[in-house]
């Protein structure tokens, strides 16, 4: 393992310590239990936004905690969920009276977690609704399944929430929003390289110098299917053309696509696949209104990218246009 | 003997914590086959913490407020899946206990039943779904099954636990990361029906030192 740390066990740690020191006129940390948070919380007559979810994905969710997006975010181990303690104490640090929203991706583990903060935080009498995202359709979604994975959504999903909620816009209809938002964003994602978690000191998984994983998570999991690598265009047309059938996409849709970087793929080549993914959005007759390009979602060292597309009225264009001020998200403000 | 007094909880509780340090290798190699390769070091940052809140608390004479205070200690350090279900499991097993001075090996079935009841509620797995559910039910059968002595009840229940958990391999997993690799989670044995595996053997010893 080649790693810039100091020690595996310190590694969430010393991270919180930087980001507090790098970005201190927007936010601070709490490390007893660890949380980041809006330094200006609460913020009065609004719904304070919480997310949170293992470390390893960073700017996702720290780096986006700000005006106009995140009030706090719970970092958990690195690839583990948050415990439900740092979601009450920071679900209390935003609570201005009028709720708080959890955004959680969804996984096994952070679904239990925020759903027993949630039944703690309401036992003190604050509201609170949860909206989930999963939004991967490498994973089939049944009964005989965990469900799908939150993925690149989830960025989307806090921004857009977060323009919401700084407009003033009331707990209840947050919910519903996201629950909207979560029905019209597809993702999938694939793997060039696997990632080591610091204090396991090998790569989750094996992959040959010709080989790729194609349909994988975010934590270092093996995907559904093991390929010879081929060129970015086929690599895009494998990625865009299940996400367009799922929802499905169609002709005469404005879209958001979001090109994300799994942590170790330089932009250069996130510019070839949005070059290829705007290609093949065209060729659906699919408007893309918005876009977004770079790692926000990430998996530690891991080279691949993902593609997330969410379908857009006016409305939520104007949330995505809204100010935000975050250390990874900033514009208009 | 035949009750399962709080010294030996306590004396199964930290058992266990050495258990699952001496094996979080081989747990976090079961998680990485099909999981994220973390369920080992998670368990064991989670059953240390619990035995260093064990050591410094000398009272050990109250079965429901040493469970409560594992559950509560595993709910705040282990986190993903296995924190709350773990959690939940001893916080359970702490309210089914207050104020009872001790339990025989009927009450220990029946207070282990409504843990695996609590797992199954929070986490929604069935048996078969390859998950903790599949080596902690089949251990309480045979704890019930081999009587009153608890000693023997408690080996019963190790023996049929280690056994359940190598036959998770398999299986096709239905719940937890792992069942996202659908086809290829076969073949593998499940990590947490293994901890569980730990935890009633560590349970025998401590009734049968």
């Amino acid at each position: 393992m080649k790693k810039l740390i100091n020690s595996p066990e310190n590694v969430v740690r010393e991270e919180l310590e930087g980001l507090q020191l790098a970005h201190a006129d927007r936010l601070r940390v709490s490390f007893d239990p660890f949380y980041v948070v809006r330094r200006d919380a609460p913020v009065k007559g609004k719904v304070g936004l919480l997310s949170g979810g293992g470390s390893g994905h960073e700017p996702l969710h720290g780096g986006f905690v700000g005006p106009g997006m995140l009030d706090a975010a719970c970092p958990g181990h690195v690839f583990t969920s948050p415990t439900p303690d740092q979601m009450f104490e920071a679900g209390k640090a935003i609570h201005s009276g009028t709720g708080v929203l959890q955004i959680v991706k969804n996984y096994t583990g952070d679904v239990m977690n925020f759903d027993l903060a949630a039944e703690m935080l309401r036992e003190e009498g604050i509201a609170v609704e949860s909206v989930l995202t999963d939004d991967d359709v490498a994973v089939e979604d049944s009964l005989y399944t965990a469900g799908r994975r939150g993925v690149g959504l989830t960025v989307l999903m806090e921004k857009l929430l977060g323009a919401a909620a700084q407009k003033g816009m009331p707990l209840d209809q947050l919910k519903a929003l996201g629950d909207k938002i979560r029905a019209s964003g597809r993702s999938m994602g694939m793997a060039l390289t696997p990632c080591t978690v610091p204090h396991l000191g090998k790569p989750s998984f094996e992959l040959a110098e010709n080989e790729m994983e194609v349909g994988i998570g975010i934590h270092g999991e093996p995907g559904r299917k093991r390929m010879p690598l081929t060129s970015a265009d086929q690599i895009t047309e494998m990625l865009m053309e299940p996400v367009i059938s799922d929802l499905p996409f169609r002709k005469g849709d404005q879209v958001i696509l979001f090109v994300n970087g799994m942590g170790g793929t330089p932009l250069i080549e996130l510019y070839i696949v949005y070059r290829k993914a705007a290609e093949i959005a065209a060729r659906h007759g699919l408007t893309i209104s918005r876009n977004l390009v770079g790692s926000y979602i990430t998996s530690l060292e891991m080279a691949g990218a993902s593609i997330t597309m969410l379908r857009a009225d006016d409305a939520l264009l104007d949330l995505w246009d809204a100010p935000v001020n975050t250390p990874a998200l900033r514009w208009g403000a | 003997m035949d009750h399962l007094t709080p010294a030996l909880a306590r004396s199964w509780i930290l058992s266990t914590a050495r258990l699952i340090e001496q094996n979080a290798q081989h747990l976090s190699d079961l998680d990485a086959a099909i999981g994220d390769g973390d369920h080992g070091a998670n368990m064991s940052r989670g059953f240390q913490a619990v035995a260093k809140k064990l050591e410094g608390d000398a009272k050990a004479d109250d079965l429901g407020a040493l469970f409560k205070v594992t559950g509560m200690t595993l709910l705040s350090t282990v986190g993903g899946a296995s924190g709350p279900l773990y959690g939940g499991f001893f916080l359970d097993l702490g309210k089914q206990c207050a104020s009872r001075a001790a339990l025989d090996a009927k009450d220990l079935a029946d207070v282990l039943d409504s843990g695996l009841a609590d797992i199954q509620r929070r986490g929604k797995a069935q048996p078969g779904d390859k998950t903790m559910v599949d080596a902690l039910a089949p251990a309480i059968a045979a704890m019930r099954a081999a009587g009153d002595d608890i000693v023997t009840a408690t080996r019963a229940a190790a023996d049929a636990a280690r056994n359940a958990a190598t036959a998770t391999a398999p299986l096709l997993a239905r719940k937890g990361r792992a069942s996202y690799l659908g086809e290829r989670s076969i073949g593998h044995e499940d990590p947490g029906a293994n901890s569980v595996a730990l935890l009633l053997d560590a349970l025998a010893s401590a009734t049968g030192a």
